[in-house]
């Protein structure tokens, strides 16, 4: 059981297109924000980001049009299939009169974590539902 | 991502009473094992075991108060539980945060 799931996160930032672009493909300056990596602006191109949790994240490049569109796959393999995701990330970039709006979409497949439960629980949209509100009390 | 931690997290909530004893400590706060016993339907010694796997996921917090152990729920163990898209969301936005930071100190 999969679920197409989509995070999309926008911000503008008060710097010119060029700038942004280079924060975004230079593997020095990638680490600076994101992770460790061995990425190349090249279609194709096969990467790993590392994180500082120890994961590893298997990647390839699909887009690149400077200054405007970056696309590359953000896949995390995990012996257990429960934790496996395949997903692509999008940058998508657009000048403003202040500077630079970056739109970041990650769309693609997580395995719904109640799987990870040990199989369909009917009591667990129920305590989950109760939990939201028993947080939210908590603050 | 999930880490090792999260397997422990789910099958301590996979039990339908160990969720609800979490939930009610939830709700009313501190509790001993005695005050957990009566509505939780389930022997004194099976309500410790269940807080046994409970607190081995961090889920509950113990408190030695003379001869008695008070547990507390502890919510930010959840953690692994929260949607994907919302831990995702939250791991760009730090991101995003440092990206500002670096671009603030590259050189023109």
């Amino acid at each position: 059981m999969t679920e197409t799931r989509s995070v999309i996160i926008e911000r503008e930032f008060a710097y010119a297109p060029d700038r942004l672009w280079r924060a975004l493909t230079q593997p020095h300056l990638i680490e600076d924000w994101l992770m460790k990596n061995d990425f190349a602006p090249q279609v194709g191109h096969r990467f790993n980001l590392r994180g500082e949790w120890g994961g590893v994240l298997d990647c390839e490049v699909l887009v690149v049009e400077p200054e405007r569109t970056l696309s590359y796959t953000w896949n995390f393999a995990h012996e257990d299939a429960a934790y496996n995701l395949e997903s692509v990330v999008t940058f998508t970039l657009t000048p403003t009169a202040n500077g630079t709006r970056l739109r970041m979409e990650q769309a693609g497949f997580a395995t719904t974590q109640k799987q990870a439960f040990g199989g369909a629980h009917a009591g667990w949209k129920t305590f989950l539902e109760n939990l939201d509100q028993v947080l939210a009390k908590l603050g | 991502m999930q880490t090792a931690s999260a397997h422990t997290l789910f099958s301590a909530l996979g039990d339908p009473t160990r969720r609800a004893i979490f939930e009610r400590l939830c709700r009313e706060g501190e509790l001993t094992v005695w005050m957990i016993t009566g509505p939780a339907g389930v022997s004194q010694p099976a309500v410790s075991k269940h807080l046994k796997a409970l607190k081995e996921a961090g889920l509950v917090v113990p408190r030695r108060e003379g001869r008695e152990t008070h547990y507390r729920a502890e919510p930010k163990a959840l953690t692994p539980l929260v949607d994907w898209t919302h831990d995702m969301a939250r791991f760009w936005e730090v991101r995003f945060d440092a990206l500002d930071d670096l671009l603030k100190r590259m050189d023109q």
